[in-house]
């Protein structure tokens, strides 16, 4: 959690995790685990209606943020959702709705009247089998044909793939890098829902086989423009990922702490042998340093100031040190905390997840060595 | 007082400021030499006197030590005007020696606890730059255990005797004034039985001995008491009630080496470790065919040196808030440990072969021998085995560690040799 909230985004956050106490809680969140869309469709609607889907769109369409900040106030949101394991289509929603409100047209643009009621979901069809999550990975064609276009190529671990209404497809067009954005009942377009370690979001693969679309379905200009907005949604999508890990890790070390009061072993409680206490002391650096890197990635993002460094080192750091908090608190509970009964897998889960998709620590670690100039 | 004040300062007075400095840096301060930079712990003479010179020059100025009080010689302004000093300050050569511990770590211990006559006799000297004062607090027998002092302070009507050996001193041979913690009772536990002193250094019965580090520099000493005469009016805080005195002053110098320290000018400069930017162009030169560890190395330093600016950013104001107690400091401090020493090894790394075999005439093997001794940052300041204690016990509220001597007369501790 952030240390310097307005009283509008403590509100805010506050009414967050009241929310997700009393409608999800993780009892309920087990329970959510068997259904094939990962959440009740009325459920994410109330969640709409406290914002969550209206932070990123403009004001002249319905939205509009908490502090004028939009990313800033979403990882409030990450934050929350993270602690609790929540489900829900959260990020790919937000991270499209995005690009449409800065880049779509107006009838794309109407869509988000949908999306703020919670009634119409997005997603984002971006990474290719073997992919390595960047633009230049992407190989799903566009060929032109007779002023319109015919995609083909297959993505693979789209969020909400099988839930979205509408899916935004990155793809190569002669053009250059161009987006797409097409009703789920598009004829040639295949959703297959996959398995996944995170057993609270939903994937899909997602198979264009030579899917015809108009030129109405292209999402801002091909090339440059769409560059940058993929740029951003990596971005974005990254440090709600980071965010989400962040508020894991804390909720994480919150309750083992506590276990480490009330478990007695030898006569007295874990916390006080100095060998576990001092790893507690190195968990509870890495979660404050997460928070921090956190910030300052969504801070980037908000003032549009070296953004691309700041989430690459938000990725490098609370990728790897949320998970390895994670390990160490599986270790603090012994035998307990390999138990499919006891919570700390379904975080692990989600936060390994986290780790891995839109790059892993090393690739962020990659680019920032370019950035240096090697 | 458990933390600093920070106040709430208007951004549009904090960009005048900012202009103001910059303009009086670029007339009054020397600018740093970007290819051979004086080092302030290098100085050139017995007195460091081109650090009280600078010292002085900033003071005429009215940018020395901005957040003292004005009655003492500061400007009464906040902590966000000294970071803006010391953000533009980076291009200039800056009395780095004033800062630690002078005006970070004896500063605020004699502002809290010093007499009406301590303050106005001492405070404007370290301001001007006329006095640097030192730390006369750990002992050769127990690093971490200061409480554990050996040496005495034996009253003699209005005066004290002191007897025994203080150590890791920096620079005491060029400094005017310590602060230090003796045992003035034996007879009680040993939190109850010390007193804090101001010693004149260059003063009867003290020698001096530099110590020799690993890199052979002489920036730490060890001093030795012999019948040394002290007025009682030197005492700082209560007689017997040093250690509440030494705790503040342990407060402080965590706040320092965490960065969170409003009481510090300028910022220090690391050769060898700084400058990540350095390091990726000696890996293109140097680095050899292993690019792909050296891309992974290179970018967790500049996850870790980014992360460890935000973090201390993100301690400050938890702390303001009241978001994370006092000693959080010491998260900034385990950071900056394990940060620094990674550093270390990586520069030594990028530098090849010639960190460890080099021409004459080339100083490559500082990377080497900066490696050699990279645990420092994890020593000194206070070890990161203590602030992992104090993090577990007083951040996350876990037992303290038992302590066999915590309410026996001092006298009956057992201790070494």
């Amino acid at each position: 959690m952030r240390f310097d909230l307005s009283d509008d985004q403590e509100f805010f956050r506050e009414t967050a995790r009241r929310f997700i106490e009393a409608e999800v809680p993780i009892s309920v969140v087990r329970e959510w685990h068997d259904l094939p869309d990962g959440c009740p469709p009325s459920w994410w609607q109330s969640a709409a209606e406290l914002g969550w889907t209206s932070l990123m769109v403009p004001e002249s369409m319905g939205g509009g943020s908490i502090s004028g900040r939009p990313v800033v106030d979403l990882t409030i949101v990450a934050d929350e959702m993270g602690r609790g394991v929540t489900p829900g289509p959260f990020m790919p929603t937000n991270v499209v709705a995005d690009t449409l409100g800065r880049s779509g047209s107006s009838d794309q643009q109407a869509l988000l009247e949908g999306v703020l009621a919670g009634e119409v979901v997005l997603g984002w069809a971006f990474c290719e089998p073997g992919g390595d999550w960047t633009a230049s990975q992407v190989a799903a064609e566009a060929a032109p044909a007779n002023g319109a276009y015919v995609l083909t190529g297959t993505k693979t671990a789209v969020e909400a793939g099988a839930q979205a209404h509408h899916l935004l497809v990155t793809a190569q067009s002669p053009e250059g890098l161009a987006q797409f954005l097409l009703p789920s009942d598009t004829p040639g377009l295949t959703v297959t829902p996959q398995e996944s370690l995170d057993l609270g979001r939903r994937f899909a693969e997602v198979r264009l086989d030579g899917v015809a679309v108009g030129p109405d379905a292209l999402v801002g200009q091909p090339g440059a423009a769409t560059e940058a907005d993929v740029e951003r949604q990596r971005q974005v999508m990254t440090v709600l990922q980071c965010a989400d890990n962040a508020g894991s890790a804390a909720r994480v070390l919150e309750f083992t702490v506590q276990y480490a009061f009330d478990r007695y072993s030898f006569g007295r409680p874990l916390a006080s042998y100095q060998a576990l206490k001092h790893r507690f002391a190195d968990m509870k650096l890495w979660s404050e340093a997460s928070q921090a890197a956190v910030d300052g990635a969504a801070d980037a993002l908000a003032d549009g100031a070296d953004e691309a460094r700041m989430v690459s080192v938000a990725k490098a750091y609370v990728g790897d040190h949320s998970v390895e908090l994670m390990h160490d608190c599986v270790q603090m509970h012994g035998g307990i905390g390999v138990t499919y009964e006891h919570d700390l897998h379904l975080y692990l889960r989600r936060a390994t997840v986290n780790r891995g998709l839109f790059g892993t620590p090393g690739d962020h670690r990659v680019c920032l060595s370019e950035m240096m100039g090697y | 007082m458990d933390d600093f004040v920070y106040a709430e300062t208007d951004p549009a007075e904090l960009a005048r400021y900012r202009e103001e400095v910059e303009a009086w840096m670029n007339e009054n301060m020397p600018r740093r030499d970007p290819v051979n930079p004086w080092h302030p712990t290098q100085d050139d003479d017995e007195r460091s006197s081109r650090n009280r010179e600078l010292q002085r020059r900033l003071s005429d100025g009215g940018y020395a030590a901005v957040c003292y009080p004005k009655e003492y010689g500061g400007q009464s302004l906040t902590a966000a005007h000294q970071k803006i000093i010391d953000d533009v300050s980076m291009d200039f050569d800056m009395p780095i020696l004033f800062s630690v511990p002078t005006l970070s770590i004896c500063g605020p211990v004699i502002l809290e606890f010093g007499t009406e006559e301590q303050k106005q006799r001492y405070i404007p000297a370290w301001i001007r730059g006329d006095e640097l004062w030192v730390q006369f607090i750990s002992e050769p027998s127990g690093g971490s255990d200061m409480a554990g002092a050996l040496t005495r302070a034996d009253r003699d009507g209005e005066e004290f005797i002191i007897n025994g050996s203080k150590i890791w001193s920096t620079f005491a041979q060029r400094s005017d004034y310590a602060l230090m913690l003796a045992r003035t009772n034996w007879e009680v536990p040993k939190h109850r039985g010390l007193t804090m002193f101001i010693v004149p250094i260059h003063h009867p019965g003290i020698e001096i001995h530099p110590i020799q580090m690993v890199d052979r520099t002489e920036e730490f000493c060890q001093e030795f008491f012999n019948d040394v005469v002290i007025p009682a009016e030197n005492v700082v805080g209560e007689v017997d009630d040093g250690w509440t005195v030494a705790s503040r002053l342990l407060f402080h110098e965590r706040a320092s080496v965490g960065n969170a320290s409003p009481y510090t000018q300028g910022r220090h400069r690391n050769r060898t470790a700084d400058g990540v930017e350095d390091l990726a162009a000696i890996a293109r030169d140097h680095g050899g065919a292993d690019v792909g560890r050296h891309r992974q190395r290179l970018g967790y330093l500049e996850t870790l040196s980014r992360v460890e600016e935000l973090l201390s950013d993100r301690v400050v104001k938890g702390i303001e808030g009241g978001f994370l107690p006092a000693p959080a400091g010491s998260l900034v401090r385990l950071f900056h440990g394990l940060s620094r020493t990674e550093r270390q090894t990586v520069a030594m790394e990028m530098q090849g072969d010639r960190a460890l075999v080099w021409n004459q005439g080339e100083d490559t093997g500082a990377f080497g021998t900066e490696y050699v001794q990279r645990q420092q940052a994890c020593i000194g300041g206070g070890t990161t085995e203590m602030a992992r204690n104090i993090i577990s016990e007083r951040i996350l509220g876990m037992p303290r560690e038992p302590a066999a001597d915590r309410d026996l007369p001092f006298n009956q501790v057992p201790r070494s040799g």
